[in-house]
């Protein structure tokens, strides 16, 4: 690991111009991800400036009915917020189905956000990586690729965003509060993280030396339902294959799926995780199922519909049934109202 | 590049100088000489190195010793009083919960943070419902909420026995910080 020198953030601002007038600077939070590639050689910055101990560490209730969630606050403590579980069950179902109990205490808010990909590849420095080192090719590139993406790739990187948390703000609408030397700005999650395109060494739109200050949450309307399932390798503590963090709303409000039949979908907001470089939404499926009857024929079309692009590699074929699966029994059950909070048992799991 | 730097470990009060590239782990092991917090995998996968800071349990290989300065940290080998053993120690012992025995302070310190957090109504992965969850937390909540630990000679039958044991001999398990 090269030496760097470590300096404690007193005040946003001040980081903020001291990082962007440094390109070997780097922000520390939580490091469960930062102080890994330390390790690996991934990144060898000259400075750290631990923002920590800023006074980012709140949640709040916003005007509109939204909640503002400071970019300090632990994964673990916004998944156990009650106003967190109770209204958006989706980001903290996405929060605990993530890492470890150790690392959600220790890791934050903004650091997931910008998380970097788990590509064996990546993280590997004696392979080439254009993620890593531009131009010097892409590893996964007839490598294995049980792990990547089947939707939104380049030729240059068939990396996917390793988040939970990700997908279901994605899912939620949210949007990350950016401070830059020019003042605050606003960005939509689902416009915060990149495909790859020609330059899959950015991840974000982040410009050097932004500093993420808080992600906030908009006010849902009464009777949304939301819920997060992921499918992973083992039961526990790995990376998603695919998951799905759905928001929905129905028309016929309470929509609990009647003798008369099932309800009908008012919007519907669907991301799916583990599968492209960036949380996708799937567009073509929430247009689709937009003012339709919550059938089990009319979900899997939908899912069908939005799948058709996605393009399979040699090793993650599996990945195209299994999102559209998952997605479909995750609306399904929100549809008839028995996916609304936490999961059961029952429905845990199952792809 | 250094920095002094002051940790509370166990009890005990150290002040040191450290490169700024130390792990929390490296400094506990190498700098004050307890190896308590083992070195598994180095890169926060297996949990062996789990020690409470602040009362949390967190990996100690991907924190730096630079980036908490000041904190109060508890290792296994600081949870017993004078006279007896800690709840959850005297549980592995009694149910047998390791073999190799190399995974084990770390279980300890992760099995102690993590009553402490159901008992502050942290849900889990498999909790259901929206309300808080308490203890006694059933063997599927304890294997969800220790995935973050793993043991190579697969002692987790024998774990879980432990934690259910330490659950139910102290409700609350005191607070350690």
């Amino acid at each position: 690991m090269k030496p760097f020198e470590f300096q404690r953030a007193t005040d946003p601002s001040e980081a903020v111009a001291t990082a962007t007038a440094d390109p070997g600077t780097r922000y520390l939070a939580g490091g469960t991800n930062l102080v890994d590639h330390l390790k690996l050689g991934i990144t060898a910055p000259e400075r750290l400036i631990d923002i920590t101990r800023l006074p980012l560490d709140g949640i709040e209730e916003l005007p509109d009915g939204g909640l503002r969630l400071g970019a300090m606050v632990r994964n673990s403590d916004l998944a156990a917020h009650p106003q967190v579980r109770s209204r958006y069950p989706v980001l903290s179902q996405a929060l605990l189905s993530g890492a470890s109990g150790q690392l959600r205490n220790a890791a934050t808010t903004g650091g997931n956000l910008l998380q970097r990909t788990r590509c064996v590849y990546f993280q590997d420095v004696t392979t080439p990586c254009n993620k890593r080192e531009p131009g010097s090719g892409c590893s996964a590139l007839g490598g294995y690729t049980r792990y990547h993406a089947i939707l939104g790739a380049s030729e240059h990187c068939l990396a996917v965003n390793p988040s939970d948390m990700s997908v279901a703000l994605a899912a939620l609408d949210a949007h990350v509060t950016v401070l830059g030397t020019d003042g605050e700005r606003s960005i939509p999650v689902t416009e915060f993280h990149r495909l790859p395109g020609d330059e899959p060494n950015r991840d974000t739109v982040l410009e050097h030396g932004d500093l993420i200050t808080a992600v906030e949450l908009p006010a849902l309307p009464a009777g949304t339902r939301s819920a997060y399932r992921k499918v992973r390798d083992r039961a526990s503590y790995a990376f998603a294959l695919v998951s799905v963090a759905a928001v929905v709303d129905f028309e016929d409000d309470g929509g609990a799926g009647t003798s008369a039949g099932p309800p009908t979908f008012g919007t519907v907001r669907l991301a799916l995780g583990g599968v492209a470089h960036k949380p996708w939404r799937a567009t073509v499926a929430e247009e689709a199922l937009r003012g339709a009857p919550a059938t089990e024929e009319n979900i899997r079309q939908a899912l069908e519909a939005e799948l058709a692009q996605a393009v399979p590699l040699h090793d993650n074929a599996f990945k195209i049934p299994m999102a559209r699966n998952t997605a479909t029994a995750v609306l399904r059950e929100l549809a008839t109202g028995s996916g609304t909070g936490t999961p059961t048992p029952e429905n845990r799991e199952q792809p | 590049m250094d920095a002094e730097i002051t940790l509370h470990v166990d009890g005990r009060e150290r002040t040191f100088t450290v490169d700024t590239r130390t792990t929390l782990l490296d400094a506990l092991r190498d700098r004050l000489g307890n190896t308590s917090p083992k070195k598994g995998c180095d890169h926060g996968q297996c949990g062996a190195c789990t020690v409470l800071v602040e009362g949390r349990r967190i990996n100690s290989c991907l924190a730096l010793a630079v980036a908490h300065d000041g904190a109060t940290l508890t290792t296994a080998a600081g949870l017993a009083d004078e006279t007896d053993l800690h709840p959850m120690q005297r549980a592995f012992l009694d149910q047998d919960g390791f073999q190799c025995g190399y995974c084990t302070p770390g279980q300890i310190c992760s099995a102690v943070g993590m009553l402490q957090e159901a008992n502050a109504g942290h849900p889990s992965a498999v909790s259901t419902g929206d309300g808080p969850t308490g203890t006694p937390l059933n063997d599927e909540e304890i294997r969800e909420r220790m995935s973050g630990n793993l043991c190579r000679c697969g002692a987790y039958v024998n774990i879980v026995a432990a934690i259910n044991q330490a659950q139910q001999a102290a409700p609350q398990v005191r607070q350690e910080s």
